[in-house]
């Protein structure tokens, strides 16, 4: 490894994008889970979840498609945030967000509705017997007690967006300091045949990957521990 | 005084009943899915009724015909559910509160200290439901529907989830802590149960009163 051109700006630019992508996230993963977790239509409900899901199991290069279609210079809201802002969405850092947001989303909204219905519907009732609104009941009965799901979907989530290649490629491209981010940075390096490089990014995703799905594995060790509540 | 007049369509059957409380104690009894438990819902306002009327001390709960149906937070009932629904994340203090805090009540810490002075529950004020016998489960769902006066209280199986020989003691406990100038409904499918607690009984079978 030749240390003195290795470019390090991949992993800030990476952590940086992972750490704001699951902000957003996790918030409007949560909401969601519980808009559907309220609805009483089960037809509804199959369709949005049907729709909330999607980006996991399409190709991540069709939602980067899709995502294009929305967000490109030249296309209506792509022209609107140029005009009206004057920014520019793809091929910046924002898209590198965009990306990460809509890939990881699933995974954050899935999980946290699993832990939603696994709460006994009859606490939900209770509190509502009790007087209390259903914005109290999401925030201090269905979110504490439904925690370690949701926890695990928020670190499934930031990893996942830590790692998204395809989508990040086609919208916000392969921009050196700017949208080259860590797993892209390994695609590129490896075409042009500098494995070395390629082999210290792959190690630093794995480094924090691991971090992360050992500080959850962690918290659900403390969560089995305290059950006594 | 409850007047309740309920017909919905469910899987099984029709529930048809129409009844009246007064302040005294009604024993619904019936096996186990043959609409008593539905019809406490639907008086709580979990479950609506397909047609109907529920009128609680002159004020209408439900009116199928004048689409009136007032939404559970606002009914003030007191529902004690079979497994007593206590808030596992929250202590027994937390538990009482928050729905009076809810209710926007004055002094919930007065009212709470002196709910637990009077079913006995001063000293588990910080325990988890976790940490507590059935028996003291029992008395904290029941000092958290006291807390907030009810005008009704409506009480699903309280006893199924209890011991045998538990069963006895909470039994007398109960009958004295009852002794209020309220409709209550006690519900069950445990004939002894009935008969010592309540003052009148009707039986369900297949969503009627026979």
């Amino acid at each position: 490894m030749q240390g003195s051109n290795l470019d390090l700006t991949p992993i800030w630019i990476s952590l940086k994008t992972a750490s704001i992508t699951i902000v957003i996230t996790f918030i409007l993963g949560l909401l969601t889970a519980w808009w559907i977790y309220s609805r009483k239509s089960e037809a509804l409900k199959m369709i949005f979840d049907g729709i909330f899901t999607l980006p996991m199991v399409l190709p991540p290069t069709v939602a980067g498609f899709f995502l294009l279609m929305i967000f490109g210079v030249n296309q209506p809201i792509g022209k609107f945030f140029m005009n009206v802002f004057g920014v520019r969405i793809a091929f910046s850092f924002s898209a590198t967000v965009i990306a990460a947001v809509v890939i990881s989303f699933p995974l954050m909204y899935r999980n946290s509705r699993g832990a939603f219905e696994q709460v006994d519907t009859d606490l939900v009732y209770a509190a509502r017997t009790l007087g209390m609104s259903e914005w109290n009941i999401f925030l201090k009965v269905l979110i504490p007690n439904a925690l370690p799901g949701i926890i695990s979907g928020g670190v499934l989530a930031f990893a996942r967006g830590l790692g998204e290649f395809g989508a990040t490629a086609m919208l916000a491209g392969n921009i050196i300091g700017k949208t080259r981010t860590l797993p892209v940075a390994v695609y590129s390096e490896v075409m042009s045949g500098d494995m070395e490089s390629a082999a210290f990014y792959v190690w630093v995703i794995i480094g924090i990957c691991f971090i992360a799905v050992i500080l959850l594995n962690l918290y659900q060790l403390y969560v089995r521990k305290k059950r006594s509540f | 005084m409850l007047e309740v007049q309920i017909y919905k369509k469910l899987a099984e059957f029709d529930l048809d009943v129409s009844f009246q409380v007064d302040d005294y104690i009604l024993g619904l009894m019936g096996a186990s899915g043959s609409g008593k438990s539905m019809t406490l819902k639907c008086i709580a306002g979990i479950e609506t009724p397909d047609q109907g009327r529920i009128v609680l001390n002159g004020r209408v709960l439900f009116d199928s015909e004048k689409k009136i149906n007032v939404p559970i937070q606002k009914r003030n009932v007191g529902y004690m559910f079979q497994s007593y629904a206590l808030f596992p994340n929250m202590n027994v203090y937390e538990n009482i509160s928050v729905g009076l805090r809810a209710r926007k009540v004055k002094d919930v810490d007065i009212v709470v200290q002196k709910v637990m002075q009077q079913f006995r529950i001063f000293e588990l004020a910080s325990r988890y439901p976790k940490q507590l016998s059935g028996g003291q489960r029992q008395r904290v769902a029941l000092a958290r529907l006291m807390a907030y006066e009810p005008d009704v209280l409506l009480l699903d199986e309280p006893f199924s989830a209890l011991d045998e020989d538990l069963k006895e003691d909470l039994l007398q406990e109960l009958k004295s802590e009852l002794q209020i100038s309220k409709p209550v409904i006690f519900v069950s499918h445990d004939k002894e149960e009935v008969n010592y607690l309540c003052d009148l009984k009707y039986k369900i079978k297949q969503g009627e009163i026979i």
